[in-house]
């Protein structure tokens, strides 16, 4: 750190905050953790706060279930039942699926791409205590009113929040206000991370990795985080119009003074459909890793792969109107976004041909993570297939609002999304903890969760055709709903289980693991090359690529009939005499801790409290905000950071 | 010597700049944001069910001068940048002090616009074209804002003779910033204010 | 830029002389104070060009063409020069473009199926 501070009177916070850095420069302590912007250590931190989440979630759906085994269970009212729902959904999407997402991007994209850390480790950390705050923030609302008697403080409005329900009038109390202002500030979250992968991606790849040398993961990084960027702004806007709405009696979605409520859908959905392909794209980034580490041969048809995550992306945009079919805008616009969307379910049927073609003929490794990662192909084709029939308008007609929707979005992000991160787990995290995951205990949960999970969902098919509508805290007896309300109960309490028998391998591996090593997978990419868990450094000499799946091409050449054979010298061991060795030996100079990433981000909450609460605290978290920026832009930096 | 654009101090993989790379990123995904801003507007203009109405209220020479204040202050600042890039650090620090001045100018017009619109019966809360154009322009007026307290905190700091020809980029991104916000304007200042129902 | 091209350009050294060379021709079409006042001047003109039409009385689809288009010129021209996207790295432009585009697209159609008026 050679810059010299200026001699201003702040000299004395100066040297107090060099010295607080100092101790943070420690690797161990929890103000090492604190002032973190190492990037696998923001990827733990996401990881573990967003299972928590996950938890949370997850209890939140079995009081959902718990109230709906039988009719008129009487377990929760309709009121508590509202919150609940709409804290299951807000939670799971937002604090569960797009946080674990992040983990992976944080914990395997510099890895994948042979960097030592992000382009802008401090505005990952950022991201990081943004996101905890937001998550904390949303769930505080539970307690905003007299939680003992049962009455809870959370959003009711559904994690769609449509106007005119979210509105002052329909919406009286602060829980929208809570959901709104949570949300938004996810948002910000969101779109750091955004912009700090697409330049890591593109700026930081080791020499000899071009673009189509990447790994699949690290393309589906790449077009997520675009896809970030240009939707979250939406969302923002959408929730400052509903913000504006209730506390400055703003006119967005007034019908009293014109306005029109359905502004809100479009400005919701211009976002959610990309938010769906966000949830789902970095699933199949893993899977896309997994099934060809597992079945001993190259991804098939990678280009195929790239270019339909690519169109994915672009036709995510021209879809949105799908989730309005039935609010009477007219036979042009809804045939116009039927096409669109039966249309984008051809690159994601790209997708999972070339999945399969990759098992096809390959050498099969069934451990946990591809037990998973197949468990994906399957479950999400099955929510794929539903998802084609609510793109036919007629038959969307009958479908929209009834349990039909539920079982669809629940195969595709449940069966889709969390069975593939769950895979990345069982993958990826004996990288990081150094220790593999019990097996055998991974096959019980994967079947366990498997049967549970179909147990659950697949009857919502039937009781959403059979007329069930969505979102009704209980139903009466004789509609022919009862069966399928068990069935999902008893399935739901069988994934639970299921989730604490992997809770149960997590700190028993932990604990007892079998030592991961460097390679534990036989893998293809560059993580595998590296010490479990890595240096803080990563690479000890960042690596030369001249392949995809360059790792693999350093283990095996390939006889005649294209079978692999171990080269001999081909070692796990890092690479010797190649390498670009920057620093000639002297150590590798990382970025610096620092504490203005969380104090910037604790910003944030303050204000949005004040909104709520009291108007003076506004400006307290706006004081709080700008000490952090501006203490970030001015702190001094070391050569490796850029901000 | 001019320095190259955008070069970066480590080597990276595109031989861009991270920083600048960055700014770009940024500035694409603002235009979703306003983009969202001038739909509403747009969506709304005509449909106010009382009045005031924007015929009633626009004063299109004051709103015309304040548009070429804003233009201007876009020349000043990259002067500034040229300035910086030659290593003429004196003369950076006129210009960006003329770009901020005439940004506080932009805003001090805003600002009794908004003034007098409100003493006419005009708030957020009044009609659609109340609720669509303050939130429009304020939001505008928030990002003049910040970039009038980013040109302020460059000026000071290379009082301290921090800004040299090499921390030109710093100028630069400051420059990207505050030209899209002119930008900005020019598409609210034609939709809105010149194009009328 | 790959570790081979790296190496056949002769390193850091050669690199940073290159990047020097590079500059020294940049600067030649780089362009200069009086170049940014011209345009300056000319977007000056352009606005008053806007105020008068709208005074001039034309018919409202007259107005709105010629309004567009002007500003449109007004946009390109501090993007081109000032933000120097005319001559930087086209992944720049890209990136700007992207969301550009994006946003004119999806606001059109998002109003068209509002149906709100678009000028």
């Amino acid at each position: 750190m050679a810059t010299e501070w200026p001699q201003t009177r702040k000299t004395g916070l100066a040297d107090a905050l060099r010295g607080a850095r100092e101790m943070a420069d420690q690797h161990y302590g929890i103000w090492s953790w604190i002032a973190t912007v190492d990037h696998k250590r923001i990827g733990i931190m996401y990881g573990v706060t967003a299972f928590i989440f996950f938890l949370t979630g997850g209890v939140e759906a079995l009081l959902l279930r718990t109230q709906l085994v039988v009719p008129n269970a009487g377990v929760l009212d309709a009121d508590q039942y509202n919150r609940i729902l709409t804290m299951h959904g807000t939670t799971m999407v937002f604090l569960v699926i797009m946080p674990l997402s992040a983990a992976f991007f944080n914990l395997m994209t510099p890895l994948m791409i042979g960097a030592r850390d992000v382009a802008f480790p401090r505005l990952n950390a950022f991201s990081y205590w943004v996101f905890l705050a937001g998550g904390i923030f949303l769930n505080v609302s539970f307690f905003t009113k007299n939680v003992f008697s049962g009455e809870l403080g959370a959003p009711d409005c559904g994690w769609t929040c449509y106007s005119t329900l979210s509105s002052k009038a329909f919406s009286p109390g602060h829980g929208v206000d809570f959901w709104a202002l949570g949300v938004q500030i996810l948002g910000i979250a969101s779109l750091a991370s955004g912009f700090n992968f697409i330049v890591t991606i593109l700026n930081m790849r080791a020499p000899g990795m071009t673009l189509f040398r990447m790994p699949l993961f690290v393309w589906m990084t790449l077009v997520t985080s675009f896809l970030l960027i240009f939707a979250m702004p939406v969302i923002a806007v959408a929730l400052f119009e509903l913000i504006f709405d209730r506390l400055f009696n703003a006119n967005f979605f007034n019908p009293d003074k014109g306005g029109n409520p359905l502004l809100w859908q479009h400005m919701f959905w211009l976002f959610g459909h990309p938010e769906v392909y966000i949830l789902i794209l970095p699933a199949m980034g893993i899977v896309s890793e997994i099934l060809p580490t597992f079945s001993r041969k190259p991804l098939f048809g990678y280009p195929f792969v790239v270019f339909s995550g690519i169109a994915i992306g672009f036709m995510s945009w021209g879809v949105w109107v799908h989730h309005m079919y039935t609010t009477g805008l007219g036979t042009v616009a809804n045939s116009a976004f039927g096409i669109s969307t039966i249309l984008i379910g051809v690159p994601t049927g790209v997708k999972v041909l070339n999945w399969m073609a990759t098992m096809w003929g390959g050498s099969l490794n069934l451990k946990a993570p591809m037990m998973f990662a197949v468990g994906f192909v399957a479950m999400f084709t099955i929510g794929g297939l539903s998802g084609v029939t609510h793109s036919v308008v007629p038959s969307d007609y009958q479908q929209q609002d009834t349990y039909y929707v539920v079982a669809h979005f629940h195969y595709v992000l449940f069966g889709g999304a969390i069975f593939a991160l769950f895979a990345g787990f069982y993958y990826w995290l004996p990288k990081f903890t150094g220790k593999l995951l019990n097996d055998g205990l991974g096959q019980v949960h994967f079947w366990l969760m498997l049967i549970g999970f179909n147990l659950t969902f697949f009857p919502m098919h039937i009781s959403g055709l059979l007329g069930m509508p969505r979102r009704i805290s209980t139903y009466s007896e004789g509609q022919g709903w009862d069966i399928w309300n068990l069935l999902s109960t008893i399935g739901a309490f069988t994934i639970a289980t299921s989730i604490l028998i992997f809770i149960v391998n997590f700190i028993y591996s932990l604990r007892r693991g079998e030592a991961a090593g460097y390679d534990p997978w036989d893998g293809r990419t560059l993580e595998w090359t590296i010490p479990s868990p890595p240096p803080h450094y990563n690479f000890e000499n960042i690596p030369v690529v001249h392949a995809r799946d360059p790792f693999w091409h350093e283990k095996y050449t390939e006889d005649e009939q294209g079978r692999p054979i171990p080269v001999v010298a081909g070692a796990a061991n890092g690479h010797e005499g190649e390498g670009h060795d920057e620093h000639g030996g002297h150590g590798i100079h990382m970025p610096s801790p620092s504490y203005f990433p969380l104090i910037a981000a604790l910003g944030f909450p303050i204000m949005a409290t004040g909104l709520i609460y009291d108007y003076a605290l506004v400006a307290v978290g706006a004081a709080v905000l700008f000490v952090g920026i501006y203490g970030w832009a001015l702190e001094p930096a070391t050569e490796a950071e850029e901000a | 010597m001019a320095q190259a654009a955008g070069t970066a101090h480590l080597e990276t993989s595109t031989g861009l700049d991270n920083r600048k790379l960055l700014m770009w990123l940024f500035l694409g995904s603002e235009c979703l944001f306003f983009g969202s801003l001038i739909a509403a507007y747009l969506l709304y203009r005509d449909r106010s069910v009382t009045g005031p109405y924007p015929g009633d209220l626009f004063d299109i020479p004051f709103t015309s001068v304040s548009a070429f204040v804003l233009l201007m202050s876009s020349v000043s600042m990259v002067l500034a940048l040229a300035a910086i890039q030659r290593g003429n650090v004196r003369g950076m620090q006129i210009w960006l002090l003329t770009t901020a001045v005439l940004g506080l100018l932009f805003l001090s017009g805003q600002a009794f616009e908004f003034t007098e619109f409100n003493h006419e019966g005009l708030s957020l809360s009044t009609n659609l074209f109340g609720t669509t154009f303050f939130v429009l322009t304020g939001f505008h007026g928030a990002h003049v804002t910040i970039g009038v307290l980013i040109l302020l905190s460059l000026f000071t700091v290379s009082l301290q003779g921090r800004i040299q020809q090499k921390d030109s980029l710093n100028v630069e991104l400051a420059g990207l910033y505050w030209h899209f916000v002119d930008i900005v304007w020019i598409v609210i200042f034609t939709l809105v204010y010149l194009i009328q129902p | 830029m790959t570790l081979a091209e790296y190496r056949r350009r002769g390193g850091a050294e050669a690199l940073h002389e290159e990047g020097h060379v590079a500059e020294a021709e940049h600067a030649e079409k780089h362009p200069g104070p009086l170049e940014y006042a011209q345009i300056g001047l000319i977007l000056a003109l352009i606005t008053g060009v806007e105020v008068a039409i709208y005074y001039l009385g034309l018919s409202h689809t007259l107005l709105v063409i010629a309004l567009l288009v002007l500003s449109a010129t007004k946009f390109s021209m501090v993007v081109l020069w000032f933000m120097h996207l005319k001559f930087d790295n086209r992944l720049f432009s890209t990136m700007f473009i992207l969301g550009f585009i994006l946003a004119l697209s999806v606001f059109t159609v998002a109003l068209a199926t509002v149906g709100g008026k678009l000028v």
